[in-house]
């Protein structure tokens, strides 16, 4: 791990050689291939508890393509609050509301048929556009070693209101939810 | 050598997953994961175009919107899970095919 956050500092500070170059080439396949792969498995999953375990994976591979684009405190953002966080809520949600944990909901096969079709077309057009759009020779211009200090920096400097107005956003959201699931129930054990 | 197009054919292969997930699941927690893997595809978006920068600034906006998208991504999940629970708690079900009592 190490070698590979100095390999990927020396990429940024200057042109890599060819045996960087290749390593962050193999990493970045690496991990593109799960990002999708465990995408594709979401999309044809018909478990829900599989289809979580698959965007677990999609998530880590995303954290390695923001390691791979120095983004290094937005990966550890993304294993933290995504992977650590989100994700437990959201297999506490199939815990609570399912029967059995092995349950299945299976689409209609005219449904199958029109969002398969909808996925590929949709699919086929943003690749085309963006193999055509000539964005292949863009190099890389912020890679600064100071990327988190940066980051810092913007965001209680110039991005101050944002990120106080995101914390009562939070909160809201925080009340809204506890009531949200909690009101209903008291209701129905009036009833 | 990876450049800009790699990671935006990623995203848009992610994206497309998560738009066939909201289409194909009825279950509807995994309607909430086809959501998570759009912000995610997003995201990749937003932190390769900071990257690949065109005027060179140096500045780190596109990492800034990436970690407001993760909080809004967290805090939707947790009122959409309250949501589903109510649901659940009506329906006996989080099937959102059952969800039609407004169906004319």
């Amino acid at each position: 791990m190490n070698t590979t956050l100095a390999i990927l500092a020396q990429n940024s500070a200057g042109a890599p050689d060819g045996a960087t170059a290749l390593i962050n080439t193999a990493l970045f396949y690496v991990f593109a291939a799960m990002a999708v792969g465990s995408a594709i498995g979401v999309m044809v999953s018909r478990n829900i508890v599989r289809t979580a375990v698959c965007l677990l994976m999609a998530l880590l591979g995303v954290a390695g393509l923001y390691l791979g684009m120095h983004a290094e405190f937005l990966a550890a953002v993304q294993l933290v609050v995504y992977a650590g966080g989100t994700l437990v809520l959201i297999i506490f949600g199939v815990m609570l509301t399912n029967n059995s944990t092995f349950q299945l909901y299976r689409p209609k096969r005219l449904e199958v048929v029109v969002g398969s079709g909808l996925v590929a077309m949709l699919a086929t057009v943003l690749i085309t556009a963006i193999l055509r759009s000539g964005m292949a020779d863009r190099v890389v211009t912020s890679g600064n070693t100071y990327a988190i200090q940066t980051l810092g920096e913007a965001l209680l400097g110039d991005y101050l209101v944002p990120f106080e107005l995101i914390s009562v956003l939070l909160l809201a959201v925080m009340i809204g939810a506890a009531y949200l699931a909690k009101g209903r129930r008291r209701e129905g054990e009036g009833q | 050598m990876v450049g800009l197009p790699h990671y935006l054919i990623v995203a848009a292969i992610m994206m497309c997953c998560g738009v066939g997930t909201i289409l194909l699941k009825r279950n509807a927690i995994g309607i909430l994961l086809g959501v998570e893997l759009i912000l995610n595809a997003a995201n990749v978006n937003l932190v390769a175009f900071n990257r690949y920068n065109a005027n060179a600034s140096g500045n780190l906006d596109g990492q800034i919107f990436a970690i407001f998208v993760i909080v809004l991504a967290a805090a939707e999940a947790a009122v959409a899970l309250a949501i589903f629970l109510n649901f659940y708690n009506n329906f006996s079900t989080v099937d959102v095919e059952r969800g039609d009592n407004l169906k004319g």
